[in-house]
């Protein structure tokens, strides 16, 4: 049962990229580029993803998840470094390359040796971060 | 184009659906870089598999609808190898410190009104568009 509802999410997610045409960078980079040719194609991506899980918030009131367990706790509102300096990391690598991790991943089917290149660093990245994340915790670095 | 911001937005509704289904049908948030990312740093080994299947589901449907309609995958991505590798260096590390990315606090973040989703999109968003700013229009490097 997990392991359906995590393929059909997984399916769903690598088809609304490849209706939506974020698997093209120019789209993302075009979104992000305000002083060139603007695309605003990915506000509308993201307004149309945000809508149906405003209403799966919504669901999750006094309910259980369907293959059991329980529904994630409410987020933390502090906003330490390591959302700031994260943030500010992957926004840059975004506007570089054109891909975020969802499309980097969907990517090895489409993208080519540049996709796969881009992933294996990305992966790489994802290694070294626990580290990177306990040093922009450690006290001796505290602003 | 008019035709673009259409399929924008369907696409945009498949993949809120897909993260609604991984939401209410497991109770996991829907965030590319935590499933991924889990499965690299070990946080996830109890959720394997799970996360396997997900990324199966990620990777494939695009393959699957590429063969059946035949269309042609144009990804415009840069040809200059420390560009890419440098991008991914820093969306590797980025998100995994930052605990998300466009799908997690973008996407599910936003969407239950979470204050670390709401910054940390708005951070990456102006770091995104300082970096193409600075890169393609200054540098002239992208």
């Amino acid at each position: 049962m997990r392991y359906l509802i995590a393929l059909i999410a997984g399916s769903l997610f690598g088809a609304g990229l490849f209706v939506s045409g974020m698997t093209d960078t120019t789209k993302v980079q075009g979104w992000l580029d305000v002083f060139g040719a603007w695309d605003p194609t990915l506000a509308f991506v993201m307004g149309g993803a945000i809508l149906p899980m405003m209403v799966a918030w919504r669901l999750t009131a006094n309910r259980a998840p369907l293959a059991g367990g329980q529904f994630p706790e409410a987020p933390g509102t502090q906003i330490d470094r390591k959302l700031v300096m994260g943030s500010v990391a992957f926004g840059a690598g975004w506007g570089l390359a054109g891909l975020c991790p969802g499309p980097a991943i969907a990517s090895l089917s489409y993208g080519g040796a540049g996709g796969l290149v881009f992933l294996a660093a990305m992966l790489l990245g994802m290694g070294a971060a626990p580290r990177m994340g306990r040093y922009l915790d450690s006290p001796a670095h505290a602003a | 184009m008019e035709q673009d911001w259409i399929m924008g937005l369907i696409g945009g509704v498949l993949i809120g659906l897909g993260a609604a289904v991984y939401l209410l049908g497991n109770g996991r948030v829907m965030g590319a870089s935590g499933i991924i990312g889990g499965l690299i740093d070990g946080s996830g080994r109890n959720t394997g598999k799970e996360r396997l299947v997900f990324l199966a589901g990620l990777v494939g449907m695009p393959a699957l609808l590429y063969v059946m309609t035949g269309a042609q995958a144009t990804t415009h991505l840069t040809g200059n190898w420390a560009v890419i590798i440098a991008a991914g260096l820093l969306v590797g590390i980025g998100t995994r410190v930052a605990n998300g990315c466009t799908s997690g606090h973008g996407v599910c973040g936003i969407s239950r009104f979470s204050l670390r989703g709401i910054v940390a999109t708005l951070i990456y968003l102006a770091a995104g568009g300082l970096s193409l700013l600075l890169m393609r229009h200054v540098a002239g490097v992208i």
